[in-house]
């Protein structure tokens, strides 16, 4: 017989070394998938995780990639630290990206310093009023939030396709279902040369500080994780727990409008159809395996991301399937949840007493 | 930055030092939008690299690029990592694939579908698929009973519109009562929304069904209403064997092999190919003989035709909805203003989305 109980003593150190110990464990399974594919396991685990950031050029690149799963997954470490599942930031991003992008056709010839400002503080709000549905539906008609906001991502996406392919398509483009590319003062400026980081990261690492003062130095900040451990103490205590989920669903909807906006005045330049490869709910994985802390969100967006780059460089080199880069994002997400219930739980194996039989 | 441009004047370097010694390690890049098995477009640009292959080039790809941050990413990998000629096969890749041309100028690149040469090593190609809706369009006028052609059309865009015109233009030549309706999914891929379109295509009295989206979804449908059908990008005929009286087929290898071989021998130049029936770009599967043999002879003599030139999809007089003359009697649609077709002619029933 097996008998599950629950730990009481959980060390803070282990509790931060297992999302590492799964990282390893997923290198070591991603080392017997190559093996198994046919290739050398060491060759390709190169390829995968060292090739992609050998230079600046693929550093910068793994920059880009993190930033926006960075901001999302700091957003969404609110929401999920005090029990609100906003599965939705794919929504919110999109949204985000809308209401910048609008503002940034509606500059479109503008120049002025003052114009990228305005589409970034715009894309933040759009984001932020997006995520606000779910969490006004929640705290005024009991809805789930989980089932909300990740159908409102649909909603998004396809008032994306219908701006890009009507209203807001662009006049030259032939139909094409894309808008003009927006003039220069609409763009991030560029940080280097040749390289294509942008002046986003910035905004990422203001992001990640502020967050980090918020969780931990505010009282804001203590409501939100005494509600997250019992929301029963948080009621005695008198916390306003309605205003508190539309404030964490609003911090979190801003995050994910702001990495949207951040790809299309950044590396994108324009909208249409495809501004994110799913960042927002990659962003979730990215956001348990920092364990919804800011400092742990920017390694764990910075892994993510290199799974991404490192599977496009394993098929240029060794062509291997592209979908691995997914399947270790699985595993590294698995391992995570694996190793954490053997932390919180003990597993004890009793023999079989006779009056069992 | 040091380091960066060290880099990159080394693999320059690098470049002409293997240009000049005969090319022993010549390869090329394909960059592809979705995954090689999706028995559609990137299926079919997939064989056209096997085909490379098989010319004794090395070859690599990376498939399912999305085509927002991330194609300018991998366009610029393949070039650093000594790709010497580089297929971008989506029209989304067209602003990457001149930014990175401009950083790799000894790398030539080749945009699919795009309009963009902005840099002496871009070309672009497309194929002249309007010739292969134009026999579509023959066998379905022929075909049809309820007079009503059901199109399932993905994006507005002049490629698309050309194809629904030639389609109508070539039906009401053998058949003058016919009307062409069209759904618009706005989407190239998606086996869901390309079934439903052609549900309510048939509900509404289509006996011919075709499609300028990328799954085998429609004639799937059509196969089980009992309706004729057409496949697009590979041969679908294994999906609706019954149904499907033949498939427009992407034949890029000829092109590729080509431009990879002129590429290696250094006689490649900047170019904007818009290639069809006569080069084999378009290709056409074989012909169900359920139309009856003297309808596939008259079919297959259009075809011929196309090829040669001796017939045009596009002969006027042409109308547009309005009534309004497009292409005067006796002469053909240039290639201008095939290539930014915007109205539809008449025949064809509703609007265009804007």
């Amino acid at each position: 017989m097996i008998k599950i109980e629950k730990r009481n003593d959980v060390s803070p150190s282990i509790y931060f070394l297992t999302p590492i110990l799964a990282i390893f464990l997923t290198l070591f399974g991603g080392g017997i998938i190559f093996y198994v594919l046919g290739f050398n396991p060491i060759e390709a685990l190169k390829f995968f995780f060292i090739t992609p950031i050998s230079d600046l050029y693929g550093f910068s690149e793994l920059l880009i990639k993190a930033t926006p799963l960075c901001l999302i997954a700091i957003g969404l470490s609110f929401c999920f630290k005090s029990n609100n599942w906003n599965i939705g930031a794919e929504g919110q991003l999109i949204f985000g990206g809308i209401v910048g992008g609008g503002v940034a056709l509606l500059f479109y010839g503008h120049d002025g310093f003052y114009v990228l400002p305005i589409i970034i503080l715009s894309g933040a709000i759009g984001g932020m009023m997006f995520a606000m549905i779910p969490a006004v539906l929640k705290t005024y008609f009991n809805t789930n939030e989980i089932l909300v906001s990740l159908m409102l991502v649909y909603v998004a996406k396809l008032l994306l396709d219908y701006l890009v392919v009507g209203p807001w398509s662009n006049p030259e483009g032939f139909n094409f279902p894309e808008t003009r590319q927006f003039s220069e003062s609409a763009r991030m400026p560029i940080l280097f040369d040749g390289l294509r980081i942008h002046a986003g990261i910035f905004i990422t690492l203001i992001t990640v500080f502020l967050s980090w003062l918020i969780l931990y130095k505010t009282y804001l900040g203590f409501q939100i994780k005494v509600s997250g451990l019992s929301l029963k103490t948080a009621k005695y205590a008198g916390y306003k727990g309605k205003t508190m989920i539309i404030i964490v669903f609003m911090i979190s909807g801003a995050c994910a409008g702001l990495a949207g906006v951040g790809e299309i005045t950044g590396p994108i330049g324009q909208l249409h159809r495809n501004i994110s490869p799913d960042y927002g709910f990659t962003a979730i994985i990215v956001a348990f395996l920092g364990r919804l802390n800011p400092v742990g969100i920017i390694f764990a967006s910075l892994i993510v991301a290199l799974t991404y780059l490192g599977a496009e460089t394993a098929q240029i080199f060794l062509q291997v399937p592209k979908y691995t880069g997914q399947v270790f994002q699985g595993m590294i997400l698995f391992f995570l949840l694996g190793s954490d219930y053997l932390l919180f739980f003990k597993i004890k194996f009793l023999g079989l007493k006779k009056n069992e039989l | 930055m040091y380091k960066y441009f060290l880099r990159y004047i080394i693999s320059v370097l690098f470049l002409l030092g293997i240009s000049a010694q005969a090319n022993a390690d010549f390869k090329v890049g394909f960059v592809y939008v979705g995954p090689t098995g999706d028995h559609g477009w990137t299926y079919q640009h997939d064989e056209g690299r096997k085909a490379v292959e098989a010319a004794g080039i090395k070859t690599t790809y990376v498939e399912s690029v999305p085509e927002g941050a991330d194609a300018e990413r991998v366009i610029r990998q393949l070039a650093q990592s000594g790709h010497d000629l580089i297929f971008t096969t989506s029209f989304g890749y067209m602003d990457p694939t001149n930014k990175v041309a401009k950083d790799f100028p000894n790398v030539k690149f080749e945009h699919a579908t795009g309009y963009k040469r902005e840099h002496s090593n871009v070309s672009t190609y497309s194929a002249r698929f309007y010739e292969g809706r134009t026999l579509l369009g023959h066998m379905a006028g022929k075909m049809t009973k309820t007079n009503v052609i059901g199109y399932i059309a993905s994006f507005p865009i002049p490629e698309v519109i050309r194809g629904i015109n030639a389609m109508t233009l070539a039906a009401q030549k053998v058949n003058p009562d016919i009307k062409t309706k069209i759904v618009w999914v706005f989407t190239w891929y998606d086996p869901g929304k390309e079934s439903e379109a052609a549900q309510a295509l048939i509900d509404q009295g289509a006996d011919v069904i075709m499609q300028h989206t990328d799954s085998t979804a429609p004639v799937q449908v059509a196969e089980k209403a009992g309706v004729w059908s057409f496949g697009q990008a590979s041969d679908m005929q294994r999906f609706a064997p019954k149904s499907i009286l033949t498939s427009i087929i992407d034949d890029w290898a000829p092109y590729y092999v080509e431009r990879s071989i002129a590429a290696r021998d250094g006689t490649w130049k900047q170019q904007d190919t818009w290639h069809g029936l006569k080069e084999g770009m378009v290709a056409m599967a074989p012909y169900n003989s359920a139309m009856g043999s003297d309808l596939v002879k008259e079919v297959e003599q259009l075809q011929k035709d196309l090829a040669s030139g001796k017939t045009h999809s596009f002969t006027g007089p042409i109308y547009d909805q309005k009534g309004n003359i497009l292409v005067a009697e006796g002469s053909v649609a240039d290639d201008g203003m095939l290539a930014g077709m915007n109205v539809y002619v008449k025949g064809v029933e509703g609007d265009i989305p804007q």
